[in-house]
């Protein structure tokens, strides 16, 4: 992975509390694990940003790379990778994220 | 960009392969491997293993995928995983 491919990765995900990782975009995902963390994310009422990783190979790679994680989407809180669609469907169901983002002092706007 | 990244798998897999892979490397592991959509490229595996134990979902989930030996991404376009602690 490009040096500069890693410090847009960073930026991304240092510049926004809740960042997700994902094919497609919010309104319209373009795959149905990506369909899913928006979906989540969405109930749970958190604000997020995201990137289409379709748009932009270098990322695509690089975010593979960078978190040592073979798949997309992948979403991110305060610069730490969180997981892909099992870990976020399985922390939600158990309300550990909800907690997470409490914790690290993100208020969701709606419950 | 790398090759075998997820749009263009060499060849899918078989369920049967994945369970081999996963037994092989977490041994005494209960595993089960679903075709979701019969098409050999949508599967789900729920992997029961002591090995889990005072690990992350991450590093389990990780874990699995070292298992499957950078199939997954790759040849494995989609896995569900679900990664259990025996009682």
């Amino acid at each position: 992975m490009a040096s500069s491919t890693s410090d847009r990765i960073n930026d991304l995900i240092s510049r926004n509390d809740v960042f997700l990782f994902m094919k497609g975009v919010p309104a319209a995902p373009q795959c149905g694990f990506s369909a899913a963390v928006v979906q989540i994310l969405t109930k749970v009422g958190v604000p997020f940003e995201s990137i289409d990783v379709l748009s932009d190979p270098f990322i695509r790679e690089g975010i593979k790379e960078f978190s040592s994680w073979p798949t997309i989407p992948q979403l991110y809180v305060k610069g730490e990778f969180i997981g892909g669609c099992d870990i976020v469907r399985e922390m939600f169901q158990a309300g550990e994220l909800t907690a997470l983002l409490a914790d690290k002092g993100i208020v969701a706007a709606a419950s | 960009m790398q090759a075998g990244n997820e749009e263009c798998p060499v060849m899918a897999m078989a369920g049967s392969d994945i369970e081999r892979l996963i037994k092989e490397a977490f041994p005494g592991a209960q595993v089960i491997v679903v075709d979701l959509a019969g098409d050999g490229d949508h599967f789900a595996a729920r992997v029961t293993s002591e090995s889990f134990k005072g690990k992350s979902r991450v590093q389990q989930h990780k874990m699995v995928y070292d298992a499957l030996q950078g199939q997954m991404g790759g040849a494995l376009h989609a896995l569900a995983l679900e990664t259990i602690i025996p009682k």
